[in-house]
């Protein structure tokens, strides 16, 4: 089994094109990899906990770890307290460890 | 710990996408954790480093060129490049047929020229390879 880590840049409501990472990254979990989804850029836009998408509970369901770039949110006006209550805040600086650890495999959607 | 090295590759031309913004700060990230760093860019991405961007002042809000102050791409990968200079080290390697096409071979010190084989390198020399592509 592998680490998989999806780093969605997309806006959900901007583009159907975040199903693919709903799907693989779903999919890859229930293979039994190990899967972190990152929210970075419009990407978090889908973490607001008021969204009117299911894409990350499906996800969180799934036992995939969901992220949210701090800087991203701050820009947009995120603020923790609306958050899905699955996405925990992180950082570039969180991402880049998780890039360089062994047998990880990174997909920037 | 074991040395690690983290390669990036760009396709964005400057002023078009917030993937450059965040891949300025994985590099700069990654530096800081004593990481080293390979960027390819390509496409448009070799333009990043051009040298003759200029910063200017803002009509519409009446802001000169000294109070607007906006950063140039080519001050970033500059920026990068000082944090990069030795140990931990980061290699930018801009595409040269991409350079040739678009005419940008003045950029700033330290962007080296390559090809693609250098990004086959690069990668498999790696501790893992990011790819961020156009939308």
């Amino acid at each position: 089994m592998a680490n998989y880590v999806f780093i969605e840049s997309r806006d959900p409501f901007e583009s159907r094109d975040t199903d693919f990472v709903a799907e693989s990254a779903g999919g890859l979990r229930r293979l039994g990899n190990d899967v972190v989804v990152f929210l970075v850029q419009n990407g978090v836009l889908a973490a607001r906990k008021n969204a009117r998408s299911n894409y990350l509970s499906q996800l969180a369901e799934a036992d995939v770890i969901l992220l949210a770039d701090n800087f991203s949110l701050s820009e947009r006006g995120i603020e923790a307290s609306v958050l899905h209550g699955a996405v925990k805040e992180s950082s570039v600086e969180a991402l880049v460890d998780l890039l360089v650890a062994e047998g990880t495999k990174a997909i920037w959607h | 710990m074991a040395e690690k090295t983290l390669t990036i590759a760009l396709m964005d031309p400057p002023y078009e996408s917030a993937n450059s913004t965040t891949a300025f700060r994985l590099i700069a990230a990654a530096l800081q954790k004593g990481i080293n760093v390979n960027v390819f860019a390509y496409e448009g991405a070799v333009c990043l480093p051009i040298k003759d961007q200029a910063q200017h002042a803002n009509p519409v809000k009446g802001t000169t060129l000294e109070e607007e102050d906006h950063p140039n791409t080519k001050a970033f990968v500059s920026s990068v490049l000082e944090l990069g200079k030795d140990n931990p080290l980061l290699t930018w390697v801009n595409c040269g047929l991409c350079v040739d096409e678009r005419g940008a071979t003045s950029v700033v010190d330290g962007v080296k020229r390559g090809s693609p084989a250098d990004f086959l390198k690069m990668a498999n020399e790696s501790t893992n390879t990011l790819v961020i592509p156009t939308k």
